[in-house]
């Protein structure tokens, strides 16, 4: 119990090195997020209007799970070497999968009498999309970017053995700040983490309109 | 950051020692077979076998933990909340800092280890087993009763063999998951995959990192696979139904 008084004066004492960490920590989280945003999010939400690719999407989210985020930056340490790059690439390659198989099921799980109606009133495929499948959509869609979020934070405390900064930087180095930093810093990214959790799925319970949130549960 | 050290200044990798050094040794290649074949019975194959030990324990407990407090959940639909609620929170904390956590509590152990990766579990074959026993369609539930079953021959006869493809599937995505938080726990404990990628880390070498990495990622698929297998055998009957 000790050291756990400890960790609060060591975040008293040092609070400008913590924010500095967690700020690093934040952009290098929010950069990968953005990047696999970018790639996954458009790739699953067409996928999924087009009701194709449920394998590709299926054995992406089952690999993604397979793969150990420090075995990852370990093998990208061989290929790409220590530093930022590795990091970003070990950190986007684990926040695809969630990204892009829960947009693609998001749009995939529309009730396909919806979209008939919407044809049938003239929609075209584009006013489809963004009237009828992506507001139904959103809870789900949200979901996913949420997991990556989370998963992402979570694994950019290992980035710090392949050089990628961030609070992991004091996790990993007791022989510098003492027990108590180390417990200091895994606080702050338990409380990043849950944070980060609790952001996203207010922003989805903002986004999503209320009739859809009405009709689900969870 | 000693290895970060290292590689600024550029300097020729730690070749930990290996009888006589191929070339693909001595220039830290991509991936030597030699060398990861000649490490194998004393660093990847103990260290493997300890990363499997550590994920059948958490994923065993987890499940004597998990499940009946989804069966308790089932019944008292009240506590599908708070149990939820808690199991969720768990897994949200990024193992990291769980490990670290418990440390000060725990010490050093495979107890701090397993009280870690056991929390993981806790989420996915909570959810799972409950999703799985709630998917009973009520009708079945009716037929059961007026065949003159009782609560608990529904529970055992209906129940729970219908509720088991949702079980399994649970429990292959918290054995996967599992495996991928071992390699993390190698920061507390020296076992696991993930030892040989911590002691790496002070004299680079790229077939250890590569090599424990591959490893983790061939057993997690290997185990997935399993499981798959186990759950068809366990339920004949689900084979046309479509499991995600």
């Amino acid at each position: 119990m000790h050291t756990f008084f400890a960790s609060f004066s060591f975040m008293a004492d040092h609070f400008g090195l913590l924010a500095d960490r967690t700020a690093d920590h934040l952009k290098l989280s929010a950069a990968a997020v953005a990047v696999a945003l970018v790639l996954a999010l458009p790739l699953g939400v067409w996928l999924g209007h087009r009701g194709k690719g449920s394998f590709l999407t299926v054995s992406i989210s089952n690999i993604g799970r397979a793969l150990p985020s420090l075995a990852l930056i370990a093998i990208f340490l061989g290929l790409l070497g220590i530093g930022f790059v590795n990091v970003l690439t070990a950190l986007v390659v684990m926040a695809v999968p969630p990204v892009l198989t829960h947009a693609y099921l998001s749009v995939e799980q529309v009730d396909p009498d919806l979209v008939r109606a919407g044809r049938g009133m003239g929609l075209t495929e584009w006013q489809i999309l963004t009237r009828i499948e992506l507001p139904l959509a959103l809870p789900v869609l949200f979901t996913g970017i949420r997991i990556a979020a989370v998963y992402v934070i979570s694994s950019a405390t290992l980035a710090a053995v392949a050089g990628g900064g961030g609070l992991g930087d004091i996790i990993l180095n007791q022989v510098s700040y003492g027990l108590s930093g180390v417990i200091a810093a895994a606080l702050w990214v338990a409380i990043l983490a849950l944070a980060a959790d609790a952001l996203f799925g207010a922003l989805r319970n903002r986004l999503t309109p209320r009739g859809v949130l009405a009709g689900r549960s969870g | 950051m000693s290895s970060a050290l290292l590689a600024a200044a550029g300097p020729q990798p730690v070749i930990p020692d290996f009888g006589t050094v191929s070339s693909c040794v001595r220039d830290n290649g991509l991936f030597c077979v030699d060398w990861f074949t000649a490490n194998f019975s004393s660093m990847f194959g103990p260290a493997l076998v300890q990363h499997v030990r550590l994920t059948v324990i958490a994923v065993g407990v987890g499940f004597l933990i998990a499940f009946p407090l989804a069966l308790l959940a089932h019944f008292r639909r009240r506590l599908v909340k708070p149990l939820g609620g808690l199991t969720s929170f768990l897994y949200t904390i990024p193992p990291m800092a769980l490990f670290t956590l418990l440390v000060p509590v725990f010490g050093l152990s495979v107890l701090t280890a397993e009280i870690a990766l056991v929390s993981y579990t806790l989420m996915v074959l909570f959810k799972s087993s409950l999703t799985g026993l709630g998917e009973v369609p009520e009708e079945v539930r009716r037929a059961g009763e007026g065949m003159g079953l009782t609560r608990r021959e529904i529970l055992w006869r209906i129940e729970l063999p219908l509720a088991l493809p949702a079980v399994i599937s649970g429990l292959r995505v918290a054995t996967v998951t599992t495996i991928s938080v071992v390699e993390v726990a190698a920061f507390i404990i020296d076992q696991g995959l993930g030892s040989p990628i911590i002691q790496g880390l002070q004299s680079p070498f790229n077939t250890q990192f590569i090599g424990a990495g591959l490893l983790a990622v061939a057993l997690a698929l290997a185990a997935d696979g399993l499981i798959v297998l186990v759950g068809r055998l366990l339920t004949p009957w689900a084979r046309t139904r479509r499991t995600v």
